[in-house]
């Protein structure tokens, strides 16, 4: 049946095989063929980005992360969080409706890299900050079953004795300055005590990290050590302002009220 | 051998390459594969036509459907709510004892409540909101700031010690570790407390207890220890312990305090959304009493 089909394209089949076996044959005109196709790909793949200054919206308000949050973003990538969990809302209505407006280009303008992934063996974290109390959060990461009984989420209690690295802090705060993130040089200079000012509401230091990055800035215990300044402060600190740093999503996108 | 040359056995014509007088044939692409990459490459440039497709350097072709994802979503989300307002609307309006009478508005409560509580409620308070350690149960009846649909709609809207503006907000004070109290005295408290709720324990810990009790604790939890649901405070004298009714658990709350954090749902959840999750819970209450 299908050579009735293929009847009236034999001539094609014909031409094609002829000049595919000729092109084969010339080194020059294979060569020419394969920078052809190659560049198709490359123009579909490269050419969005020219339209970037369009398609990112603005938010001159934007927060940027202190640097706990950016610590607790780098513990995010070491553990491997975005192979489970996914940190973009899609435009569908069921995760409107499930997580909250979907997102916007302009809340990943300050994440080098970008963590949205596609995988969710967990839920998506978008917009988790702030929709479980920090006692839950450490809770959860040091024993999720023992709040979720069918998680199979694997348990990450060592961040709560593992004093957080602040030493490196200022140049990881640099470097990312010079992808463009506009970090001023005294949020450079203090990224260190910032850092632990932000888990020390009651030290000198919980005021310099209100100054830098704003009035709304969590300045808490997050972790409830008062003691030391854990890699789960940073994480918990860094979950709880996810989805928090613009509220432009929520402005711009109709709200699903009833 | 040439290129020209053709197989006898099949007739095809052979690549030309000759290893020790083995040729290697040159066959054909089936045809059938041939098709199939005709279709889908005319399907591909009918997409083109239709959706959103080839990027122009500085904007993209929009298609002739004039198809947007954003609008989309819109759309079906304000479709979605035109449907449920069939529903929605009567919840919103009606008191809570209506809706518990009205069996088909109660079917949408359970449904879409269980739903709401699920992906929101459960991670703390449990798939059978029976609450664990830290986290109080919902089902009990006893309720740190009132129990009626309207009190819980409340403490969902604003939650509890949250970073909300209109949060309420308690706090347990660390009676021992913020030096208010000796640890004796604390220890003493305890077993006055204990006592509240029938823990047996010597006539004179209790009493002396008592008197630390009446002045340090009595402006939160009341002269009989009965709380205050206006303030957060807990009844001392049932049998529903968030943090642990045990020595330990007890000596813990009032050498170190507590302060439970219930995150707010205004902008998250519906003013329609957090009643259905308060008729819900009253539902399950009555079930689990009958």
């Amino acid at each position: 049946m299908f050579k009735t089909i293929l009847k009236p394209f034999s001539k094609f089949f014909e031409l094609q095989a002829k000049t595919h076996y000729r092109v084969e044959r010339h080194s020059m005109a294979l060569t020419f063929g394969i920078i052809l196709a190659a560049g198709v790909g490359g123009f579909v793949e490269i050419a969005p980005l020219f339209t970037i200054d369009d398609t990112v919206e603005i938010d001159p308000d934007m927060r940027l992360y202190t640097p706990l949050e950016q610590a607790g973003r780098d513990i995010y990538i070491r553990e491997g969080c975005y192979a489970c969990h996914s940190q973009m809302i899609r435009t569908l209505r069921d995760e409107v409706e499930r997580y909250g407006p979907y997102s916007l280009a302009v809340e990943s303008q300050n994440d080098h890299p970008m963590l949205w992934g596609s995988k969710r063996t967990g839920p998506d974290l978008a917009r988790v900050g702030e929709k479980y109390s920090d006692d839950w959060q450490v809770r959860h990461l040091v024993d999720p079953r023992a709040l979720v009984p069918e998680s199979v989420m694997p348990h990450y209690a060592f961040l709560l004795d593992a004093q957080l690295e602040t030493d490196s802090l200022p140049d990881r705060l640099w470097a990312l300055r010079m992808v463009g993130v506009p970090y001023t040089d005294a949020m450079i200079e203090n990224a260190g005590v910032d850092a632990v000012g932000q888990a020390r509401p009651e030290s000198d230091w919980a005021d310099g990290v209100l100054d830098r990055y704003g009035q709304e800035t969590a300045v808490r215990t997050f972790d409830g050590r008062t003691d030391l300044v854990t890699e789960m402060d940073a994480l918990v600190a860094y979950l709880q302002i996810l989805g928090h740093l613009t509220d432009l999503p929520q402005q711009i996108q109709p709200q699903a009220e009833e | 051998m040439s290129v020209k040359d053709r197989d006898p056995l099949t007739g095809h014509q052979t690549t030309g390459h000759e290893w020790n007088g083995i040729t290697e044939l040159n066959t054909r692409v089936p045809r059938v594969v041939w098709f199939f990459i005709i279709v889908t490459h005319l399907w591909a440039v009918v997409v083109w036509i239709l959706l959103p497709s080839w990027p122009l350097v500085t904007t993209y072709t929009k298609g002739i459907l004039g198809l947007d994802q954003r609008e989309e979503v819109a759309k079906k989300v304000v479709a979605a709510n035109t449907d449920r307002a069939a529903w929605g609307d009567r919840i919103k309006s009606m008191s809570a004892d209506e809706i518990l009478e009205n069996p088909e508005l109660m079917a949408r409560v359970n449904d879409t409540g269980h739903q709401l509580f699920g992906d929101n409620c459960a991670g703390c308070h449990g798939a059978q909101a029976t609450g664990g350690q830290g986290f109080p149960n919902l089902i009990d009846g006893s309720w740190l700031w009132g129990g009626d649909t309207e009190t819980v709609m409340e403490t969902l809207r604003v939650g509890i010690n949250s970073p909300h503006p209109d949060t309420r907000w308690a706090q347990m004070p660390a009676f021992g570790r913020d030096g208010l109290l000796p640890r004796g005295d604390v220890r003493m408290v305890v077993d006055y407390v204990q006592s509240l709720s029938g823990t047996e324990a010597p006539a004179d810990r209790i009493a002396a207890g008592a008197e630390i009790f009446a002045n340090n604790c009595t402006s939160c939890h009341s002269n009989d220890g009965t709380g205050n649901v206006d303030a957060g405070a807990p009844n001392l004298r049932d049998d529903f312990w968030i943090y642990g009714g045990d020595d330990e658990a007890m000596f813990r709350t009032i050498w170190a305090g507590r302060q439970g954090w219930m995150p707010a749902w205004e902008d998250r959840l519906t003013e329609t959304e957090r009643k259905i999750i308060a008729v819900y819970l009253q539902h399950a209450r009555q079930d689990t009493v009958k």
